[in-house]
């Protein structure tokens, strides 16, 4: 896992490198200085001149200043190659969801990478700045005090040998008991908030059913739930702070003890009160360095989950390949499904689409009705190879659809998608998704053929109005219509559109349909409908039923041969229907 | 120091007043612990200037007879404070971990309760996110706060007090040169703090507008796959994500140095210190203390490890402030919340069982499948009663008034001490006069006049914004109408207490929110006594049952995250078998059925005739074929009813509906 993230580094490897480089520097000098001032006390203490006394605080003085230009160093580059790696890393998955195909897509909900891409990266950026600092600068100061313990305190120092291991063990322990509970309310926090968030966005439904009391009693369940999690995790926590006070302490009590036997017995020649001194120093930063260590783990656990997370999307393949030698150009807008059959995901148990043979001709007009559930959009979808069918062959203008380079065909395939979006950006942005370099003029043709005009003139800033996040300032019929001309500017030679009119007006969708036979009558055009009306002048209409064809016909065979269609178009044109 | 979040005054103050109120004995408890930890680990130095000063007095003397009793004693004081501290620290360490959590969880529970009893209005105005960061990120700053800030800041607090004491116990001079120290930690602190904490919001703020366009994007990330835009896409994230690189840099900058620059600014003052103490000790300065402790090397020394646990624990509170501010700004946050004024309900007319004989109605208990409304009768107060019942005004839906007074429908009878007045439930809603509008001087809904017999169907047809949604917005009360009267079974719904109200109108959304679950919990949240059989039998009327019963585990199917693991059509086919559990004599379907095909549709609708047998239903609905069997179709246009009457009616009339209709007009 950590070598997959390692890559997104990139150009941040240098105060990746540099970053453990100073630390190791600031430790160094930091754990030198109590080590000169000790011997600065003891020259005090034997009463040396003021000379002695500058000289050692100049160079005391040096080294704090050193101390302190590799500190501000270490943590400048090293907030620079953690943000820079953050940068990479979210740059890397953006990308790589850029490659994604329809069937990736399914596979994360988008809110899961978004989580993915934010909090998850956030982690692995705050582990990542321990790692190149802390996680540096705790053991080589664990290193370095004891070495440095031992130099001055001789075998007192021994202390530190036994002391180190129980407090190692001891927070070993704490981490070890503490990993699974942390992982299980992780769990439990998920379901909570999701327990908070279905009742925000379903107050409407708790009020009008009065099930406050109901969801009051079920929110307390899972919040006490998380609390109990919770607290037993960090009631283990807790036995941290005392542990390392109990070490600390008995670090205290042992130099102070025998640290006065032994400046008594030896007569301060082979320990003296400034080695005193500095030993309480070093046995402090020993036992913070551990304490530092122990919570670079912790960081590395939690973001452990989050690394893995993340490299779930950045080792994600996609789902479909470019051929190697593609086909770059589509000859005509004919159709052909030679015995295809589908389903979404190998996990899947039913086809979507079982054993579908058509032939649709280039410029021909094709309806596509059924009942929900009857894979009229699974069906559309192999055109442009937005999926791969699981059997059988998808042909445009004559070729497998995987002959084609990807960007060719979906150029030549426009789709009209069922839960289509528009982006934040003016209408004239939006339009030229289909097109960047449309002229004004193209683009108010196709707004016309779409007949989208109309309204976008009644607009103060027509063409340059702007789309609200999610077009929510359009209507839904607008919002399609815009949709259409968008799809129109791209020229294709095939043109699908997915239930694309159900919010337009019938008039509306009428004169759109009338502007395609007029205006680009060579195109083929595949309509997917709820509205027979919608279909009904359509050269052949294909009728879906659980994942077949059902049938292919003009409007009036079907009407007439055809029990399933005769009941959608009865049930549509009940009492006084004319239109 | 500069900061962008915010807090009120009295927040502090407010924050821990609750706290204690939590916590009357473990809180208080707690803190004294701390604070007693905090002066014994203030306190080693004391001794090491006395186990010092014994060694620099018997130097060469001999350790067993002179030196070892008078360490020892010293030793065995140090050891003594060292176990009560650590004990203490043991207990208060586990007692604040099980007070924060607890603390959060009244908090969370405090919070749910209350957004519970907020009105909609309330939810129609804060985006949801924000709503969601009460409970995720307020009540983490409020961890924070509660489990390090808070017990952090008065320990170091109190050390760094402690220290001070002491060190103008063993010298003044050296006082100096240490607080000249503190000076200079404080500048840097705000300076560097000060800019740490503004590139730390203006990270949120990048990260708030990175997460922005990532949420857009992927959301649209078929649209992007369908036009080949993803190069494009790409140069727009990467400058989004530029920028939030450099503010994360910035702001990590900042606070990545502060720590180096505060330890060298210690270790500088350790040094100065060393050297101070060996001029002073040269020169004889007298020394100027509390203790009148002469300077001698039994203080220099002592005094050196004071200061590095000085500058230590300053460097400890530097640390801690951020996360303060931040934890009131949150605490601030969700005490805002908290005082929102409830929903108000002043109903006192509730709905109950009842059974009748012989035209006497009387309560009972038990579920008898018949209801009242219960009006405590307190001398017959003005307005409540005088509509008497449903009318009986026949076929006069297509005009404006709804005025017709009939005995039928209700039967008003006094309960036997002559107190309570009961009406018979029918589901007759009239609306008279009615004005409303969500903001002052905004009006959304114009004198609408309308009613609605039991049994009867009325349909609502008119361009979003026309006022439909709003109108039965207005039949449960989720919003109070401003003029005007509406009246269910005839008593005026403002005297109906909201959750009986409620519970005598089922509600069928657009936007159908499933609860997490299985199948079947999903269709009893209608009904909660429900029997399995009922629910299935609600879920066949509704169409459900089909499809529910092809799913991997049926009606034990765990409903995924609001439903997405079932496609929309199915979504709202359960929210329709939920509503019928219900079994509410009043029915209001909003878009109800939208999403789902009109073959489906007609399924549906097959069931929902059924379902509509002898009840009142409101429909909103977008296509027309789905309003046509309605009694009466209303025309909303900005607010107006400008069309009533059948579907014939209208037909023939040639008006707006006509026009809707034959598609020369369209809806939306």
């Amino acid at each position: 896992m950590w070598k997959t993230l390692v890559k997104s580094i990139g150009e941040f490897k240098k105060p990746s490198i540099l970053s453990p480089l100073f630390v190791s520097m600031e430790v160094v000098i930091e754990c030198i200085i109590p080590f000169v001032a000790a011997r600065l006390i003891n020259q005090i203490r034997e009463g040396c001149g003021l000379d002695v006394i500058l000289r050692y605080g100049l160079l005391l003085l040096a080294m704090a200043g050193l101390s302190l230009v590799f500190g501000w160093l270490s943590g400048v580059v090293c907030a620079t190659a953690a943000s820079g790696f953050g940068r990479n890393l979210r740059r890397d998955m953006y990308y790589r969801i850029q490659g994604f195909s329809f069937e990736n897509i399914d596979k994360f909900s988008s809110s899961s990478l978004v989580t993915r891409m934010t909090t998850d990266v956030t982690n692995v950026q705050m582990a990542y700045m321990m790692i190149i600092r802390i996680a540096v600068r705790s053991p080589l100061m664990l290193i370095f005090a004891v070495v440095m313990a031992f130099v001055m305190g001789g075998s007192l120092a021994l202390i530190f040998v036994c002391v180190i291991p129980i407090l190692g063990a001891g927070l070993y322990l704490i981490i070890r008991k503490v990993h699974p509970l942390f992982v299980k309310v992780f769990r439990k926090y998920d379901a909570f908030n999701m327990s908070v968030q279905e009742n925000i966005q379903g107050i409407r439904v708790v009020k009008s059913f009065v099930r406050e009391e109901h969801e009051k009693k079920k929110f307390e369940g899972v919040s006490e739930d998380v609390r109990a999690d919770f607290t037993r995790a960090e009631k283990i926590i807790a036995f941290n702070n005392p542990l390392m006070l109990f070490c600390l302490y008995v670090n205290m009590v042992f130099i102070m003890t025998f640290g006065a036997y032994t400046i008594i017995t030896t007569q301060g020649v082979d320990f003296n009160v400034g080695q005193l001194s500095a030993l309480m120093v070093y046995s402090f930063q020993t036992l913070m360095s551990l304490m530092m260590l122990s919570m670079v783990f912790v960081m590395i656990i939690i973001s452990d989950e989050s690394g893995r997370r993340i490299v779930e999307v950045l080792s994600e393949k996609s789902a479909l390949q470019s051929p190697t030698d593609p086909v770059m150009e589509v000859r005509d807008g004919s159709v052909e499904f030679v015995g295809v059959s589908f389903r979404y995901s190998q996990k899947a148990e039913h086809m979507a689409l079982s054993r579908i043979d058509l032939r649709i001709a280039s410029g021909e007009t094709i309806g596509v009705l059924g009942g929900v559930g009857s894979s009229k959009t699974s069906l559309v979808q192999l055109i442009p190879r937005l999926y791969d069918a699981t059997e059988g062959v998808v042909s445009v203008g004559g070729r497998d659809v995987r002959d084609y380079d990807i960007a060719t065909l979906r150029g030549q395939v426009s789709v009209v998608l069922q839960n289509n979006m528009l982006f934040s950006g003016t209408i004239k942005d939006n339009l030229r998704w289909g097109d960047p370099d449309a002229t004004d003029e193209e683009i108010a043709q196709a707004c016309r053929m779409a007949q989208a005009d109309e309204f976008i003139a009644r607009f103060p800033e027509g063409y340059d109005t702007r789309i609200e996040q999610g077009g929510v300032n359009v209507s839904g019929g607008q919002k399609q219509r815009l949709c259409i001309a968008r799809a129109l500017l791209k020229k294709p030679k095939i043109l699908i559109l997915d239930d694309s009119t159900s919010a337009v007006d019938t008039r509306t969708d009428a004169a759109i349909r009338k502007a395609f036979r007029d205006y680009i009558p060579e195109t083929t055009k595949i309509i997917i409908a709820q509205r027979v009306a919608s279909v009904q002048d359509a050269d052949r209409i294909v009728l879906m039923d659980k994942g077949g064809v059902a049938a292919v016909g003009r409007h009036e065979e079907l009407l007439a041969g055809n029990d399933i269609y005769r009941e959608i178009y009865e049930s549509q044109n009940r009492v006084g229907m004319k239109a | 120091m500069k900061h962008g979040a915010k807090y009120q005054k009295g927040t502090m103050k407010r924050l821990l007043a609750t706290l204690f109120r939590f916590h009357p004995v473990a809180l208080p408890l707690a803190l004294l612990c701390i604070a007693f930890s905090a002066v014994v680990s203030a306190i080693p130095s004391l001794f090491m200037q006395q186990i010092i000063e014994v060694l620099e007095q018997n130097i060469g003397g001999d350790w067993g007879a002179d030196v070892l009793p008078q360490i020892l004693r010293l030793v065995v004081v140090l050891a003594s404070l060292y176990v009560l501290s650590l004990t203490l620290t043991f207990v208060y360490s586990r007692v604040m971990a099980g007070l924060t959590q607890n603390s959060l969880n009244l908090f969370r529970k405090k919070l749910f309760e209350k957004m519970e009893k907020l009105p909609i209005s309330y939810f129609d105005r804060h985006p949801h996110g924000d709503i969601m960061s009460h409970y995720t990120n307020d009540t983490d700053t409020l961890r924070q706060f509660i489990s390090q800030s808070m017990p952090n800041f008065l320990m170091s607090a109190i050390i760094v007090l402690t220290l001070f004491s002491i060190m103008m116990w063993f010298s003044f001079w050296m006082t100096c040169v240490v607080l000249c120290g503190v000076v200079c930690m404080t500048f840097v602190i705000r300076k560097v703090g000060g800019n740490s904490a503004k590139y730390f919001i203006r990270q949120q703020k990048s990260m708030g507008e990175t997460e922005g366009y990532v949420e857009e994007m992927i959301g649209g990330q078929k649209v992007i796959k369908v036009f080949c835009h993803e190069e494009e896409t790409k140069a727009g994230f990467d400058a989004v994500n530029d920028k939030l690189f450099h503010d994360t840099e910035k702001a990590n900058k900042y606070a990545n140095i502060l720590a180096p620059i505060l330890m060298n600014i210690g270790n500088l003052l350790y040094v100065l210190i060393a050297m101070a103490g060996g001029i002073f000790l040269l020169t004889g300065v007298r020394n100027v203390s509390l203790s009148g402790l002469a300077l001698t090397i039994s203080v220099t020394v002592p005094f050196l490890n004071i200061t590095r646990q000085f500058c230590g624990n300053i460097n400890q509170v530097s640390q801690q402030i951020n996360a303060v501010i931040m934890g009131l700004a949150g605490a601030d946050r969700i005490f805002t919340l908290l005082d929102q004024p409830d929903e108000e309900d002043a109903g006192d007319v509730t709905l109950v069982n009842v059974t009748r004989r012989d035209g006497v109605i009387a309560e009972c208990a038990g579920r008898t499948g018949l209801w009242a409304w219960k009006q405590p009768g307190d001398g017959g107060s003005g307005g409540a009663g005088d509509g008497g019942g449903a009318a009986r005004a026949g076929g006069g839906c297509g005009g404006g008034a709804g005025d017709g007074d009939g005995g039928g429908g209700g039967v008003a009878a006094r309960a036997g001490g002559g107190a309570a007045r009961y009406t018979m439930l029918t589901g007759d809603i009239r609306l008279r006069a009615v004005n409303f509008g969500y903001e002052k001087g905004k009006p959304v809904l114009h004198d609408i006049t309308l009613f609605a017999e039991p049994g009867q169907k009325v349909a609502f047809v008119g361009a979003t914004g026309a006022g439909k949604t709003t109108i039965t917005n207005l039949l449960n009360r989720f919003y109070d109408i401003a003029e005007g009267e509406i009246r269910y079974d005839g008593i005026d719904i403002g005297r109906i207490k909201k959750a009986d109200l409620r519970r005598a109108i089922g509600l069928v959304l657009q936007d159908t929110n499933l609860f997490s679950g299985s199948v079947m919990d999903n269709i009893r949240y209608g009904r909660l006594d429900a029997t399995d059989a009922e629910c299935v039998r609600a879920a066949t009327l509704a169409g459900a049952h089909d499809f529910i019963t092809r799913l991997p585990e049926a009606y034990l199917t765990r409903i995924a995250e609001n439903g997405s693991n079932l496609s929309q059509g199915q979504r709202q086919l359960l929210a329709i078998a939920r509503a019928a559990v219900a079994d509410p004599p009043v029915m209001v379907l909003d878009e109800a059925t939208a999403s789902i095909d009109t073959r489906t549709e007609a399924i549906v609708q097959r069931g929902m005739d059924a379902l509509m047998e002898g009840r009142t239903v409101f429909v909103i609905a977008h296509r027309l074929s789905t309003v046509q069997n309605a009694d009466v179709i209303m025309v909303l246009e900005d607010g107006y009813i400008i069309e009533r009457g059948s579907h014939r009616q209208l037909i023939a009339n040639g008006g707006r509906y006509y026009q809707l209709y034959t598609g020369v007009f369209e809806l939306e």
